[in-house]
């Protein structure tokens, strides 16, 4: 696999760009239209985006850089976003982290080998009452326990 | 025919919400019974979700914990009915957790349906909008300034004071931001407001806007809400359809347009000024201050940035005026805060209380000790960049300045309990470790200081040159209380010495009364 993206996936890059340059503060609800379609902001995305609002490339990569939730690099089917913040650790959210890594494996920011999963801490997910919480793609779920992690993996992979 | 509620909140799908509803839906099909089934948000027991209701002749019952396979046994006990079940909680109103309250801007989370326009009217929804309409801009502010209402998303500003900076800047164009950010981890009321009751929110940005002249608004929502955004957007689009936003509100020529923009995961974007940055389209880089936001704000224009809860309170002193909402309270601390218990509680929630409630009502009387049954040993209040208090200050009323007087914050309201299994050096370090993660790189003190504190909370804990390495993170802890431009470089050193000082065991060192 190479860096560079696919004539489909420019499409959806030049689409989504003009589709949005033109409000005010454009380049964040165009980095979320990227990544909610593409499940990240390939790196040849930033000369379209770049050109379209007037900025220079360093700006829009600073940007991108700057900001925990955008990928430059494709996810694996599914992501999973682990609370490392105060109240699950309350509740047992470090031992849960540890199981989490050990079972997929992987640490931050990684891919399982099979390509289903990617982890990514959180810190807080608004889910305190109901520590400790994760959320896969866009589910949250709360009082976690190492065997519900098990078993949402289990349904991880099969839907794979 | 029966109406049943099933919350759709984060929280209480995050425990099986969505799989309960459903099989309240299968189960009616299947006996051939008709209901009509209700997504409210939560009324924000927690310790009760999924908390399932049914409204009665004789008001609505509740019935909680509720998993899915305990759908066909309360259809057989008569639920339906409000009969009696193994998880019958009685008549929700009457549950003390709840009657104890005095919810103000929560009045309507976990009641109505958030998306229905219709519910939120006939629920004095849209009232304080009516009022604002015929008032003078100046006379709006000054209701709120009468209210006593401070800032809810940490800093605790008089929002009258705001306000009036805002409506005497002279200027073609205004901005009104709502702060939804929500970064502090412990704390989820925001969220509750924008997933159980959105119109609150827009109608208190709405008279924001008539109150100083806006005519533009943005809710900047963290993108670890999605549900809030689907729910917020809805709202607003129901919002337009019945003329409460637009053009001409409520046909009275006036305008606003409310737009709802998502954050990418950096918790200095909550800072006002580096929330406006990012708004922008930039990094979310912390700005000089002055100037202030209130005149030089998005887009170099004057902006009025306020939390949710201050914004999602203005509807109700509009409504019922400003001495209603003052009459609440202690002090300076006027009105009601949504208290956000979490951590290790039997019965974490939302409680809105008058301030002057203290810290142990909370934590014993509603939050009933704590979920592992081992004694409290400790609670941090506002956030990560709160300090840490020990068992001997839990008689402390929230109210602003006791907290201050204590060399701690109330924030944003959230509480978070910790049993005696808590390592505080480890909870020292993870303050230091956050701030590194999260520092906006802008000034030194933060961006240097904060990885510096992890390096030596490591030696600490390691009890490695033990003396120095205290002394050390003393240092430290002066340079960025001193050196810090905001208060995620400023105050990392609230959590990191408070456990340093109230319990100095974990660090390795005598308690002081042991000395
Ligand atoms: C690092 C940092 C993070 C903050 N995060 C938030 C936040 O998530 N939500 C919020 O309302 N205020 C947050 N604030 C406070 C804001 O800067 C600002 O005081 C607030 O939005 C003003 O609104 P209010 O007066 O209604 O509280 C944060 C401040 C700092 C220094
Ligand atoms: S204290 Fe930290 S977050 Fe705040 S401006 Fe300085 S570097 Fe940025
Ligand atoms: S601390 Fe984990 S969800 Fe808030």
């Amino acid at each position: 696999m190479t860096d560079s993206t696919t004539d489909s996936q420019q499409n959806v890059v030049r689409d989504i760009t003009s589709r949005m340059a033109n409000q005010p503060g454009a380049l964040l609800p165009i980095l979320h239209g990227i990544q909610d379609e593409l499940g990240y902001v390939p790196p040849d995305a930033v000369p379209t985006i770049a050109d379209a609002l007037n900025l220079s490339r360093a700006d829009v990569h600073g940007v991108i850089s700057f900001y925990h939730y955008f990928r430059t690099t494709p996810p694996g089917k599914h992501t999973v976003y682990l609370c490392r913040a105060e109240s699950c650790q309350s509740m047992g959210g470090v031992a849960l982290e540890a199981h989490v890594k050990q079972r997929l494996g992987i640490d931050y920011h990684e891919t399982t080998s099979d390509g289903v999963v990617s982890l990514e801490p959180m810190y807080c997910l608004g889910n305190c009452a109901c520590s400790p919480a994760l959320m896969v793609d866009k589910e949250v779920l709360g009082r976690v326990t190492a065997e519900g992690f098990d078993t949402l993996l289990k349904t991880l992979k099969e839907g794979a | 025919m029966a109406t049943v509620y099933v919350p759709r909140d984060s929280s209480a799908v995050s425990l099986g919400a969505e799989r309960v509803a459903e099989a309240i839906r299968r189960e009616a099909a299947q006996r051939g019974v008709e209901l009509k089934l209700v997504r409210n948000g939560s009324r924000g027991l927690y310790w009760a979700e999924p908390m399932v209701e049914v409204s009665t002749v004789a008001g609505r019952v509740a019935y909680g914990p509720v998993q899915p396979q305990d759908v066909p046994g309360l259809f057989d006990a008569g639920f339906l009915e409000g009969k009696s079940h193994a998880l019958s909680l009685g008549a929700t109103e009457e549950i003390l957790y709840l009657k104890n309250q005095e919810r103000l801007t929560n009045a309507r989370v976990g009641i109505t349906d958030p998306v229905s326009l219709e519910d939120y009217l006939s629920h004095d929804g849209y009232r304080g909008l009516k009022n604002a309409l015929a008032m003078q801009p100046a006379d709006i502010v000054k209701e709120v300034t009468d209210s006593g209402l401070r800032g809810r998303g940490g800093a605790a500003f008089p929002t009258g004071i705001k306000w009036n900076t805002v409506l005497n800047a002279p200027s073609d164009q205004k901005y009104i931001v709502c702060n939804a950010d929500e970064g502090d981890s412990g704390t989820f009321s925001d969220r509750m407001i924008m997933e159980g009751d959105p119109f609150v929110l827009i109608e208190g940005m709405t008279i924001a806007g008539l109150a100083v002249g806006a005519t533009q608004g943005y809710i900047y929502l963290r993108v670890e809400y999605p549900n809030a955004l689907t729910i917020l957007n809805e709202a607003i689009a129901a919002a337009y359809r019945a003329g409460y936003l637009g053009q001409s509100l409520c046909g009275s020529g006036k305008s606003f347009d409310l737009e709802v923009r998502v954050g990418a995961g950096a918790y200095v974007c909550g800072e006002e000024t580096a929330l406006l940055e990012s708004l922008e389209g930039k990094r979310g880089l912390v700005r000089f201050k002055p100037p202030l936001p209130a005149i030089v704000g998005l887009f170099g224009k004057p902006t009025i940035v306020n939390n949710v809860i201050s914004l999602a309170s203005v509807p109700i002193i509009l409504d019922k005026g400003g001495t209603h909402y003052r009459d609440f309270g202690m002090g300076r601390s006027r009105g009601t805060l949504p208290i956000q218990l979490a951590g290790n509680i039997k019965r974490p929630g939302l409680i809105e209380k008058a301030f002057g409630v203290t810290l142990r009502e909370i934590l014993y009387d509603y939050g009933g000790g704590s979920a592992s049954g081992r004694p409290i040993r400790a609670v941090q209040v506002g956030g990560p960049l709160g300090a840490f208090l020990p068992e001997s200050q839990f008689d402390t009323p929230l109210d602003y300045e006791a907290f201050a007087a204590l060399w701690a914050v109330l924030g944003h309201g959230g509480i978070v309990a910790f049993d005696d299994t808590v390592d505080m050096a480890r909870m020292a370090r993870y303050a230091m470790e956050f701030c590194a993660a999260e520092s906006c790189g802008k000034c030194t003190p933060c961006r240097i200081g904060s990885t510096r504190g992890v390096e030596v909370m490591d030696r600490i804990i390691a009890n490695r040159e033990h003396d120095k390495n205290l002394l050390l993170l003393r240092d430290l802890c002066d340079t960025m209380l001193g050196g810090s431009l905001c208060a995620l470089g400023g105050m990392t050193p609230y959590p990191v010495l408070s456990a340093l000082n109230h319990f100095p065991e974990d660090f390795g060192a005598a308690k002081p009364e042991a000395a």
